[in-house]
């Protein structure tokens, strides 16, 4: 008898045991640990932080980890811890200026106040595969010390902005940003909720958009007004104290685009900002985010919008990774009652076809 | 106080948090009142991933309790992997009865069918829907389709079905078949074959659709008209088999076709396997 | 005696800085066809889309007879009973057929559309009405169920105006109809819209540029230029004795045929 479809149970409970054993692999082989994995894999622990939306080193890794290295399925671990968790409210909105900066660059200027600070980046390394590394063994510590820390970096867009130059950033506003994962999407989008969404959307997505911007679908003339990585502080105003306390520090990556635009009537030229901001060191993705961003603004801006990177609806509805990868992966879900229906129809359309196929031969026939 | 343990860390009961839930019961209240209705909510991360049924598990998580007894069908199969998935995950996280019985269930979460065996008054069938929006093919942008809605402006829906006669002969959509919900909101009955249409007319029990991915909530409350659209001179129809089921012999029943050889025999059998084995 | 169809008063609308029309004022009486020529940036189109409800004005009114509500202010409107109006009362002949139909489904279907949207629901009299419209703007009925991407563009045009019709509007809203059309295809056209408006006692408001076009479909004609009227009166009185002189120049443009 037909048994195809049944012992799911059974056969789930497998899947999950050899899953497991697979994660694992060889046992001969040391097993990674979450510290491993925060310390030396700590760019996949960043990105996982970024659009899981949920700064913990820990649980990123843990992620990581459960998740064999597949950084879109340990981002969807980690949202899906998070969306448990209770929210005691918003911190106070970070102040990057105040940020204890390891690296921070310019390309509009050759040197600006608070200097130029290289960092570590891979920007400059030659992409030769390094032997060294494949063989174990400790390397000496940087004999390059750090950047000295400053407790004030002036923004490269401040001083932009003072001679009319750069349109001044958004007015900070009393009511507090919507939150997307507690609120759904609403269209249209004001920026801090688009900015949200760009902030959890997926790295190659944004990339791609924020790429094809630079190649003539919806161009905005960028430059890197500043990027800046480093800790900035935390505060959170406790209800039952009414004022502001640090709660903590957390590593950010700032980027700054400054794009031309040429003006109107009314307004004469001056650029424009795209802003990106992601949790731990991740350029690639503020640049891109800054990018579409800009992009997203071309509305507003009064800029026709007929590029893919300026649609809202567009971007802000396939940029989320967790989304597209469910439902492209839904796929392999059953879907054989809709399959049979659509046997039925074309069954009975292939009929029909061919039984006016056989009248007209028949006519013909009898002309 | 989070009750039920999820490996090795505390989770509140049904999964999703006590606010979460009064957020996703106040959507619902609101779809019931106006059926048909797209309600956006707050759709929440899920431990399944999107398309998944992810929706449908949210708004059984909000409003399933210990006393209720659930079924998960998927395809109308009680054992397909996916539905074996998702009751285990209610029995963990919910600490409630399950049945594959229709009858017994007060709540049957589904993806793609509705069960033969008749509802009745005070249960709730729970769709899975991976597009609400029955307008979405014709018209990509929300801010349009919501306007449309709005205004019950449903010529283009018509003008799909009128270009499906002109090309096919007939109305050729089998499955996600468009219904008016109440004479004013036109909705996806979410993939369902169209077989099924006929059943969510004046159902007594309560239809509750959840979408996780599109953060909607729609519902039709008991007893409420929902008509397939179709032409006066092209009425709707559903599929019919010669075969009967291969079990149990239905004649009345959505079959499934298997192969059971590389010759390629087919075979006929109930894609409702509690109405099959009640029936053998 | 019966008021004006359609009448403007004072109609402004500016885009920042810059002023595309400018205290607008004019009766439209039923059976009738009105004019508007200038060069293009004159604010012809940006004129017709404030008259046809698609963009709001920042001064002026303009009021509508509707058949069944008497006079309404169209911008007071809810936007459901514009959208109404738009699809019934009204028809809009865009410049490009492309952006008046629906590419992707058959021509029978973009001319069914108006009436399956008030309610027909039989296929087969959508259909005939259909056949019916194919015939009337000479469209060979064979072609019902193709598409329009498959049409010539003076086809696409004949469709578009098809479409509008078939809910036996009594305002028609054309923007520049014939252009970008050959000419051969441009006078065809012409001869059809004559026939359609005189036949149906149809009103229209006509834009374009081509005063050829003006003299041989409308009964009277404004002038605009750089956002205001600058001449208005019978079709032949304004173009055999222009008063202005930038009416004076355009008139003087044309090439004697």
């Amino acid at each position: 008898m037909y048994v195809a479809v049944k012992g799911g149970e059974t056969a789930i409970a497998h899947s999950l045991e050899l899953l497991a054993d697979k994660r694992r692999g060889d046992r001969e082989v040391a097993e990674l640990s979450l510290e491993q994995i925060d310390q030396q894999l700590g760019l996949a622990v960043d990105r996982v932080m970024t659009e899981g939306s949920c700064y913990d080193r820990g649980l990123a890794s843990l992620a990581i980890k459960q998740a064999r290295g597949d950084l879109i399925e340990a981002i969807f671990l980690l949202r899906a811890y998070r969306t448990t968790l209770p929210r005691f409210g918003a911190s106070e909105p970070l102040d990057t200026t105040h940020m204890v900066a390891e690296r921070r660059i310019s390309s509009t200027f050759k040197d600006v106040p608070g200097g130029q600070v290289l960092g570590p980046t891979y920007d400059y390394t030659h992409r030769l595969l390094d032997f060294a590394l494949a063989a174990s063994g400790e390397r000496p510590s940087a004999a390059t010390a750090p950047a000295e820390p400053t407790d004030r970096l002036p923004r490269v867009g401040d001083i932009l902005q003072r001679d009319g130059l750069l349109e001044p950033p958004p007015a900070r506003t009393a009511a507090e940003a919507q939150d997307l994962t507690r609120q759904p999407l609403v269209l249209p989008a004001d920026r801090p909720l688009r900015l949200q969404n760009l902030a959890r959307g997926d790295e190659g997505f944004l990339l791609a958009l924020g790429y094809s911007t630079q190649r003539g679908y919806g161009n905005n003339h960028p430059f890197v007004g500043e990027i800046r990585y480093g800790h900035v502080p935390v505060s959170f105003v406790p209800e039952e104290l009414g004022f502001a306390i640090e709660i903590g520090e957390i590593e950010v990556t700032e980027c700054d685009m400054v794009n031309q635009f040429a003006g109107s009537h009314d307004v004469p030229p001056q650029f424009t900002r795209g802003y990106g901001l992601a949790f731990g060191h991740a350029e690639r993705k503020a640049m891109a985010m800054a990018l579409v961003d800009r992009a997203l603004r071309a509305g507003e801006l009064g800029e026709a919008a007929n590029s893919p990177a300026q649609d809202e609806e567009f971007v802000l509805a396939h940029s989320d990774n967790v989304e597209g990868s469910g439902f492209v992966q839904h796929l392999k879900l059953p879907h054989y009652v809709d399959f049979q229906s659509e046997l039925v129809v074309v069954r009975a359309l292939r009929a029909e076809a061919e039984k006016r196929r056989e009248q007209t031969v028949l006519s013909q026939a009898a002309e | 106080m989070p009750d039920t343990d999820i490996q090795g860390s505390a989770y509140n009961y049904a999964y999703l948090d006590e606010q979460t839930k009064r957020m996703i019961r106040r959507a619902i209240l609101k779809a019931v009142a106006v059926p048909g209705y797209q309600v956006p909510f707050g759709g929440r991360e899920m431990p399944l991933p999107y398309g998944w049924g992810t929706g449908g598990i949210q708004v059984t998580a909000a409003i399933i309790g210990r006393d209720d007894t659930l079924k998960v069908i998927d395809q109308g199969a009680d054992d397909t992997t996916n539905a074996v998935s998702i009751r285990r995950f209610f029995a963990r996280v919910a600490d409630v009865a399950t049945t594959t019985r229709t009858e017994e269930a007060t709540i049957i979460q589904t993806r793609h069918r509705v069960p033969e065996t008749p509802l009745r008054d005070g249960q709730i069938l729970v769709f899975q829907v991976p597009i609400p929006e029955p307008l979405r093919m014709l018209e990509p942008r929300e801010t349009e389709t919501r306007t449309l809605h709005a205004l019950s402006e449903y010529g283009v829906m018509q003008v799909s079905l009128y270009e499906s006669i002109a090309r096919h002969g007939r109305i050729a959509k089998t499955y996600n078949y468009p219904v008016m919900v109440n004479g004013r909101y036109i909705m996806s009955p979410s993939p369902i074959p169209k077989f099924d249409n006929p059943k969510l007319d004046r159902s007594p029990a309560l239809q509750l659709y959840g979408a996780g991915r599109e953060k909607r909530i729609y519902a039709v409350p008991p007893h409420t008209p929902v008509k397939s659209l179709d032409f006066d001179d092209h009425p709707f129809e559903i599929e019919t088999w010669t075969e009967s089921c291969a079990l149990c012999g239905s004649k009345e029943s959505f079959l499934d076709e298997m192969i059971v050889d590389d010759a390629g025999k087919r075979l006929f059998v109930c894609s409702d396997t509690d109405y099959c084995e009640s029936r053998r | 005696m019966r008021g004006p169809l359609l009448s403007a008063c004072g109609v402004t609308k500016r885009f920042g800085g810059r002023i595309a029309c400018r205290d607008v004022s004019f009766d439209l009486w039923p059976g009738e066809v009105l004019g508007i020529v200038g060069e293009s940036g004159s604010g012809k189109t940006t004129l017709l889309n404030c008259l046809a409800g698609r963009l709001a004005p920042d001064g002026g009114s303009v009021t509508y007879e509707t058949l069944s509500a008497g006079i309404v202010d169209v911008h007071h409107l809810s936007e459901a009973r514009r959208r109404l109006l738009a699809r019934t009362e009204w028809g809009f002949v865009n410049q490009d057929a492309r952006d008046g139909l629906r590419m992707g489904v058959s021509a029978g279907a973009n001319i069914g559309e108006r009436l399956m949207a008030v309610g027909a629901r039989h296929y087969g009299e959508i259909r005939r009405e259909a056949i019916d419209w194919m015939t009337r703007v000479e469209i060979d009925a064979d072609r019902l169920d193709d598409r329009p991407t498959t049409y010539s563009g003076g086809m696409r045009q004949r469709l578009q105006i098809a479409r509008n019709l078939v809910s036996k509007p009594r305002l028609v809203f054309m923007d520049e109809p014939t252009g970008g059309l050959d000419v051969s295809v441009q006078a065809r056209i012409l001869d059809l819209l004559r026939g359609l408006v005189e036949g149906l006692h149809l009103s229209a408001v006509l834009v374009t540029h081509d005063l050829g076009v003006a003299r041989l479909l409308t009964h009277r004609l404004m002038v605009m230029q750089g956002g205001m009227v600058v001449e208005q009166g019978l079709t032949d009185q304004v173009l055999d004795d222009p008063q202005h002189a930038y009416t004076q120049m355009l008139v003087a443009s044309i090439l004697p045929v």
